[in-house]
C-alpha cells in the first residue's frame, strides 16, 4: 500500500513550505506523488526517481570522460586534496543540512579552508548591509497575521518563491488580517512588470539601477522634505502619495530580492532600504525581510555565525583565527584572483551560477563536487561524489528566510549504498585526521 | 552590414528556470528555459529580426548564442533579460566592487543576429569557456 | 571512570556550611564520594580554593538573537579572537562569543551550568542547535511566555489550569526548563509599535495587564511545581524612576507560596535588577534606587534576584524586550536589529558602549554593585552581567573583585570622569562590605542551584552531588589585597572537573566533557480545550505546522529530563 508522508518540508527555496504531502511506495523507494508543492518543489521530488541517476562517485579521465570509482577512493582523493592544498575554497552548503555543515567546518578548520555559501552571489550584499546598519524584521507568520502594507522591491516571488504570496504575504487571512488580500495594500517596485507586479495593487516601475535613489526619495518624502520632479523614473507626486499611505498602515513589510542585491550599489541599496524601514518605525510598525532564495543558505549563515561569528565568506586558512572580509574572502573574488589551490563544492552548482571568469579559474584547480545529481560543475570537476538528497532521502535542519529552523523529513530511502552528506563528510574528516597524523598527504 | 544594438542586461530567476534546474541541468526543460534572451518588441524592430531568432549576445567578458524572445513580464525598451544559468553567466562580468557579488544585473551587452549559430548545451557552454570542450 | 582525590584544598561549600576549612574531596564515576580507592589520582590543592562548579542563572548565550548579534557585529571579532592552547576550536568574539568560546570561557572561570535566559519557542530548534555545539558546560533554556497569545487569552479569563497545560506542552515541544517573562504585555504591544510601561497598562486588543500576566504565570508555575520559579524581566526596563514599577512587580509575589519537590523557596526570580533600580525623573537627575529595591527584597523571602552588573565594556545588548531596544537605538543610534515572532514574542539587538566617562554608565555600574552589597541573604542574590547586556560574562572575575575588595572598587569609583556626580547619585562610596569567598560560593553556586531547583546535584560538594569542581589559585589565608590578582585567579581555574573529568588544567582546555541539556517534562491532566486551541492556532495563525514545531531528540544528545507530575 502506498502511504502518505505529511508535513514534509520542501527542499527548494527559502520559503521552506512545510505542509507538503508526499505519497511513497510501500517499499519506501519511490515517490508516487507530491501534493501542495509549487511547480519547482514538485519537480525536485520528481527528480529523485528519474532514470539514469548517478549513484557512485565518478572520476574524470584525461580524455574528459568519467569512470566510476568507489566511495573509499573518492574519499581518499578528496582528503589528500584538502590536506595538500594550503587554501581550499569550500563553497556551497545551501542544499545540505546544518548538521552536515558542522562537520564540513571541522574539516575546514583542520585543513585551512575558506567556507563560503551561496549568499556570496545572492544576499551577500544584504548581509553586508546588516553588518553596517542592522535590520528590523519579523517572522513570516507576523506578516500573515498583521501586515496591511506589503512592498515587494526587486523581487519576484511569483517566479522565485511561488507559494510565498499565498502562504504569507498577499492572500492569507491571519489573526488581525481577517480580510486577507482585501485588507492589504500591495506595492511592487521593479524595473520589469513582473508576474508579482501583476498581483500588486500598485506597480512602481523604477529605472534599472536607480533603486538607491528611489529608496532615498521615500525616506525624504516620509520626512516631508522636498523632492525633484522625478526620481528613478517615478514622479514625485507618486512618491509622496505612497509615503503617506505607508504611514497610515498599521504594519508594513518590505520584501526585497536580487533586484537590490545584484544591481549597482549592492549593499548600499539594502542599507537605504533598511534605513527607510527604520524611519517608518517612527510613524508605525515596519519590518523588512530578504527573500532568501537557495533553500538552506540561511542555515549556513547561522551555523557559521555561531561557530565563527560571520555569516558567509569565512576564511579559516590561518587555522587559528576566522577572518571575513568581503572582496577578499568571498568566493568569486578568490577565484578571480586565482588565490585558492583547490576547490571543494558541495550542495550547489557554481558552474551554472558563477560568472564565467570565476569558473575558468576554478576549472584549473583540483576540484571535488558533492551533489546528488549531474550538474554543470560536476562535469568540470576531477571527482563527482553523488549523495542522498537532503530533505527527500535524508532529514536534517534547514533555516527559512526568516531564520526559523525546521527539521526536514526523510520521505524515501536513497538508492542502495548511497551515502548522505553527513556520512560522507564524517568519512572525509576521519581520513583527513589520519593523513594529518601521518604528517600530511 | 549586420545590425548591432546595445542593451542593458539583467539576469534573473524564472519559474521555468527553477523547474528546469530541478528537472536536471542536462534536461530539455532547463535548456529551453535558460537559452533565451527576453527583449522588448521595440528592440526587435531596432535589430530588425522576428522573435525566436538566434542572436549573439556579447558583453565585456564574452559572448553567447541565445534565442531572442518576447516576454509577458514586460520590459522597457533597452532593457533585456536572460534567465540565470551557465548561458547567462558566459557574459556576466565577474567584478564585485569588493562585495563578493558579481555584476549580474545592469551591464551593457551588444546583440546581433546569428540566425544560424548553434546554441550550446548547459555543460558544453561551460566546458567551452574553460577550454575543456573537445571539438 | 577514573577516581580523583582533591587533597588539602580550602573548601567553600554553603551546602555543608564549610567555610574554607581544609578538606579532601573524593570523586568517583562523575560524583562526589566520601571514600575513594587507593588508585585514585591525587590532585594537590594545597594553598588553593575549592568550590563547586559555578552556575549562571541568566545569560544570553544561544539562539536567534545571540547569533544575530554575532553575525551583524564583525567588529566584535577584532578582540581576542583566536585559537588557544589545548584541544580547542577557533575562538571568536568578545561580547558575543562563538559557541566554542562560550563553552571554553565559562569552563576556564569554573562554571559548569548556564541557563540560556530567553528562548522564543518558535526558534527552540535554533537554541538547541547552539547548545548542542557549546562544549563542556551543562545548559538549559527558558522559553518566553509573557507575550504569548495562548497565555494572554487564558489569563484574561484567569484560566490557570489551561495556562499550566499549555506551558507544559510548550516545555515538552521546545525542551524548555521553566517560565520566562520578558516585559509582560509590552512586547505584544510592540508588534504595533507600542509598549506597556507600568504593570497596569492594558495590552492592545488582548485587554489584560502585565500584573495579571505575572500573577497568572506565577500561579501556573506553582500549579505545575516546576523546579524553577517564574523568571521575570519587568516592565519599564532601563528608564529613570522605574524602581517604583519594579517594587509594584515584586509585590505581586506577596502571599504566593512555593510548591515544588526541589527545595526551591522563591516564587519569583527577578532578573538583572540593576536595570530596574533607577530613581530620578530623567538622565540628568538619574540616581540609584538600589537601597529601596533591596530593602524590599531583603524582607521578602519568596523572591530571588540577580544583579546584572555593568562591567564598563563595549557590548551588545539583546532582549526579548523589543520596544526597549528600539528606544535604546533612539538614544545611541547604533545599528538596530528587531525580530517580531508570531504569536509569541519579539527580540531586539543594539550594540552599547558603557563608557566610564559617561555619568549614567558609571551610576549603572555602581547600582549593580550596590544590589549585591545590600543583599542580606546571599542565597537569594546572584551575580550576573545579564550577559551580554550589562557586559560580557567573561568579566565575572572583575565583578567579583569589585565586590570582594573595597579598595579595588573605590579606585574605580574615584577615577570616573564625573566621580563627584556619580558618588552623590549613589551610595556605593559609603559601603564597606566586602563579599567573602563563602558568600561568593552562595551567590554563584549554592544560591542559583537552589533557585533553579538543581540543589540535589549542583552548587555543593557533598557526597552524591555532581563532581563539578573548580579549584582556584587563591589561598584564603593570604587573600590577595590587589584587585587585579583576584580577577586573574577567578579568570583561570587551576583545575576544573566536570562530571568527574578534568576539563580545564591550569587554564588550558584538556577535555570537552559530555555536556547535558536539561529540560523539564511536566505531566498534566489531559486537557482537550488546550489541545484544541493548539491545533486551531497552528492551522490558522502559525507559519509552520504543529508537527514541525517540536525539537527533535537528536538536538539534545545527552539530555537530562526533570519530571514533575501535576496530575494530582
Amino acid at each position: 500500500m502506498p502511504k502518505d508522508v505529511t508535513d514534509v518540508i520542501c527542499p527548494f527555496c527559502g520559503t521552506l513550505c512545510d505542509d507538503l504531502v508526499v505519497t511513497v511506495s510501500d517499499d519506501n523507494k519511490t515517490i508516487l506523488g507530491v501534493k501542495n508543492a509549487c511547480a519547482i518543489g514538485a519537480e525536485k521530488f520528481n527528480h529523485q526517481r528519474l532514470p539514469g541517476r548517478v549513484t557512485r562517485p565518478r572520476m574524470r579521465q584525461a580524455d574528459g570522460s568519467f569512470k566510476e570509482i568507489t566511495y573509499d577512493e573518492a574519499i581518499d582523493w578528496t582528503a589528500k586534496m584538502l590536506v595538500k592544498s594550503r587554501k581550499t575554497l569550500m563553497y556551497g552548503w545551501a542544499s545540505t543540512s546544518c548538521q552536515a555543515m558542522s562537520i564540513g567546518h571541522e574539516i575546514a578548520e583542520k585543513v585551512g579552508a575558506i567556507v563560503d555559501n551561496c549568499a556570496t552571489v545572492c544576499h551577500g550584499s544584504s548581509l553586508i548591509a546588516i553588518e553596517d546598519v542592522g535590520v528590523p524584521s519579523c517572522t513570516l507568520g507576523e506578516v500573515k497575521n498583521r501586515a496591511d502594507r506589503v512592498i515587494f522591491w526587486g523581487c519576484n516571488p511569483a517566479h522565485a518563491h511561488p507559494r510565498h504570496m499565498s502562504r504569507y504575504s498577499i492572500f492569507p487571512r491571519g489573526f488581525f488580517t481577517v480580510k486577507g488580500h482585501k485588507g492589504r495594500k500591495i506595492y511592487c517596485v521593479d524595473c520589469r512588470y513582473t508576474d508579482t507586479a501583476k498581483c500588486a495593487d500598485e506597480f512602481i516601475q523604477v529605472q534599472q539601477g536607480y533603486d538607491y535613489e528611489l529608496l532615498n526619495a521615500f525616506r525624504t518624502a516620509a520626512r516631508g522634505e522636498v523632492l525633484p520632479d522625478t526620481v528613478g523614473g517615478v514622479p514625485k507626486e507618486k512618491i509622496y502619495e505612497i509615503a503617506e499611505d505607508l504611514k497610515q498602515g498599521r504594519f508594513i513589510i518590505i520584501f526585497f530580492g536580487m533586484g537590490l542585491t545584484h544591481s549597482m550599489g549592492r549593499n548600499h541599496n539594502i542599507d537605504i532600504a533598511i534605513n527607510l524601514t527604520r524611519d517608518l518605525n517612527d510613524f508605525t510598525k515596519c519590518a523588512i525581510m530578504a527573500m532568501r532564495g537557495h533553500w538552506n543558505v540561511t542555515g549556513s549563515g547561522q551555523v557559521l555565525g555561531w561557530q565563527y561569528g560571520f555569516p558567509f565568506a569565512v576564511d579559516l586558512s590561518r587555522r587559528d583565527q576566522a577572518r571575513h572580509q568581503t572582496g577578499e574572502t568571498t568566493s568569486v573574488d578568490l577565484l578571480n584572483r586565482s588565490e585558492v589551490e583547490a576547490c571543494f563544492y558541495i550542495a550547489t552548482d557554481p558552474g551554472a551560477h558563477f560568472p564565467v571568469d570565476a569558473m575558468i579559474s576554478s576549472s584549473k584547480k583540483p576540484t571535488v563536487t558533492i551533489d546528488p545529481h549531474i550538474q554543470c560543475t560536476t562535469e568540470i570537476s576531477d571527482i563527482h561524489i553523488p549523495v542522498a538528497m537532503v530533505g527527500v532521502e535524508v532529514g536534517g535542519c534547514a533555516y527559512r528566510m526568516d531564520n526559523v529552523p525546521i527539521e526536514t523529513r526523510k520521505v524515501v530511502d536513497p538508492p542502495e549504498g548511497m551515502l548522505t552528506d553527513e556520512e560522507l563528510l564524517t568519512k572525509i574528516n576521519h581520513r583527513v585526521d589520519e593523513l594529518l597524523l601521518a604528517g600530511g598527504a | 552590414m549586420e545590425k548591432k544594438i546595445t542593451l542593458n542586461m539583467i539576469t534573473c530567476r524564472t519559474i521555468q528556470q527553477g523547474v528546469g534546474m530541478e528537472a536536471g541541468k542536462t534536461s530539455q526543460k532547463y535548456h529551453d528555459a535558460c537559452t533565451i534572451i527576453q527583449m522588448h518588441p521595440d528592440d526587435f524592430k531596432r535589430l530588425g529580426v522576428w522573435k525566436n531568432t538566434n542572436v549573439k549576445v556579447t558583453s565585456s567578458v564574452g559572448s553567447v548564442i541565445l534565442k531572442a524572445v518576447e516576454t509577458r513580464e514586460d520590459l522597457v525598451p533597452g532593457l533585456a533579460h536572460i534567465p540565470m544559468g551557465p548561458w547567462a553567466n558566459r557574459i556576466v562580468p565577474a567584478y564585485t566592487y569588493s562585495t563578493g557579488e558579481p555584476c549580474f544585473k545592469g551591464f551593457p551587452v551588444d546583440v546581433e543576429v546569428a540566425a544560424n549559430a548553434p546554441i550550446l548545451s548547459s555543460i558544453n557552454v561551460l566546458k567551452d569557456a574553460c577550454g575543456l570542450l573537445r571539438k | 571512570m577514573s577516581e580523583y582525590l582533591i587533597k588539602n584544598g580550602h573548601v567553600f561549600d554553603p551546602v555543608q556550611g564549610i567555610k574554607g576549612d581544609k578538606k579532601d574531596i573524593g570523586v568517583k564515576d562523575g560524583k562526589i564520594v566520601d571514600k575513594v580507592s587507593s588508585s585514585a589520582k591525587v590532585i594537590d590543592a594545597s594553598g588553593k580554593t575549592v568550590m563547586a562548579g559555578a552556575l549562571d542563572i541568566h545569560a544570553h548565550v544561544a539562539g536567534p538573537k545571540v547569533n544575530a548579534g554575532r553575525w551583524y557585529r564583525p567588529e566584535d571579532k577584532h578582540f581576542d579572537s583566536h585559537k588557544k592552547p589545548g584541544i580547542t576550536r577557533i575562538e571568536g568574539g568578545k561580547s558575543i562569543p562563538t559557541v566554542f568560546k562560550t563553552g571554553y570561557e565559562y569552563a576556564r572561570m569554573g562554571f559548569t551550568f548556564v541557563m540560556e535566559a530567553a528562548m522564543p519557542p518558535l526558534y527552540a530548534r535554533h537554541v538547541h542547535e547552539e547548545i548542542h555545539d557549546t562544549p563542556i558546560i551543562d545548559e538549559a533554556a527558558l522559553p518566553v511566555f509573557g507575550n504569548n497569545w495562548f497565555i494572554l487569552e487564558y489569563l484574561k479569563n484567569q484560566e490557570i489550569e489551561n495556562t499550566a497545560a499549555y506551558v507544559a506542552w510548550v516545555m515538552r515541544q521546545t525542551k524548555g526548563y521553566g517560565i520566562k517573562v520578558v516585559n509582560p504585555g509590552g512586547t505584544e504591544a510592540w508588534a504595533w509599535g507600542l509598549n506597556c510601561l507600568t504593570i497596569h497598562d492594558p495590552v492592545p486588543y488582548f485587554e489584560i495587564t502585565p500584573a495579571e500576566i505575572m500573577t497568572g504565570l506565577m500561579a501556573a508555575n506553582e500549579y505545575l511545581g516546576l523546579p524553577h520559579s517564574m523568571h521575570v524581566h519587568q516592565n519599564d526596563l532601563g528608564n529613570p524612576g522605574n524602581y517604583k514599577v519594579t517594587l509594584d512587580s515584586l509585590k505581586l509575589a506577596e502571599g504566593v507560596k512555593p510548591n515544588n519537590k526541589f527545595g526551591r523557596e522563591q516564587v519569583m526570580h527577578s532578573t538583572h535588577l540593576q536595570f530596574h533600580s533607577y530613581k530620578g525623573e530623567n538622565w540628568g537627575n538619574f540616581e540609584s534606587g538600589a537601597k529601596e529595591v533591596m530593602d524590599y527584597v531583603n524582607k521578602q523571602k519568596n523572591i530571588t534576584i540577580d544583579t546584572g552588573n555593568v562591567t564598563l565594556d563595549e557590548t551588545t545588548t539583546m532582549t526579548a524586550d523589543g520596544p526597549f531596544e528600539h528606544h535604546l537605538h533612539g538614544l545611541n543610534h547604533l545599528k538596530w536589529i528587531n525580530v517580531d515572532v508570531e504569536l509569541e514574542t519579539a527580540a531586539g539587538v543594539v550594540p552599547y558602549i558603557y563608557d566610564p566617562d559617561i555619568k549614567v554608565c558609571a551610576i549603572q555600574w555602581a547600582i549593580g554593585l550596590e544590589l549585591a552589597l545590600y543583599a542580606k541573604d546571599p542565597m537569594r542574590c546572584f551575580i550576573t552581567t545579564d550577559h551580554p547586556n550589562a557586559g560580557p560574562f567573561t568579566r565575572y572575575p572583575r565583578v567579583y573583585a569589585w565586590l570582594m575588595s573595597k579598595k579595588y572598587r573605590d579606585e574605580r569609583l574615584n577615577t570616573f570622569k564625573h566621580a563627584d556626580k556619580v558618588i552623590s547619585a549613589t551610595n556605593l562610596s559609603g559601603m564597606d562590605r566586602e563579599i567573602t569567598l563563602y558568600e561568593l560560593a552562595q551567590m554563584t553556586r549554592a544560591g542559583p542551584a537552589r533557585a533553579l531547583g538543581l540543589m540535589k546535584d549542583y552548587g555543593g560538594l557533598k557526597a552524591g552531588m555532581n563532581a563539578d569542581i573548580a579549584i582556584y589559585n587563591i589561598n584564603p589565608d593570604k587573600f590577595p589585597s590587589d584587585g587585579a590578582a583576584i580577577e586573574k585567579a577567578f579568570a583561570n581555574v587551576a583545575c576544573l572537573l566536570k562530571d568527574g573529568k578534568i576539563c580545564v588544567d591550569e587554564g588550558k582546555i584538556v577535555d570537552v566533557g559530555k555536556k547535558h541539556t536539561f529540560w523539564v517534562d511536566a505531566k498534566v491532566k489531559e486537557n482537550k480545550q488546550v489541545k484544541h486551541d493548539i491545533k486551531e492556532k497552528f492551522l490558522r495563525y502559525y507559519s509552520l505546522t504543529e508537527n514541525n514545531y517540536s525539537v527533535p531528540e537528536s538536538y539534545a544528545p545527552h539530555q537530562h529530563i526533570i519530571s514533575v507530575d501535576a496530575t494530582q
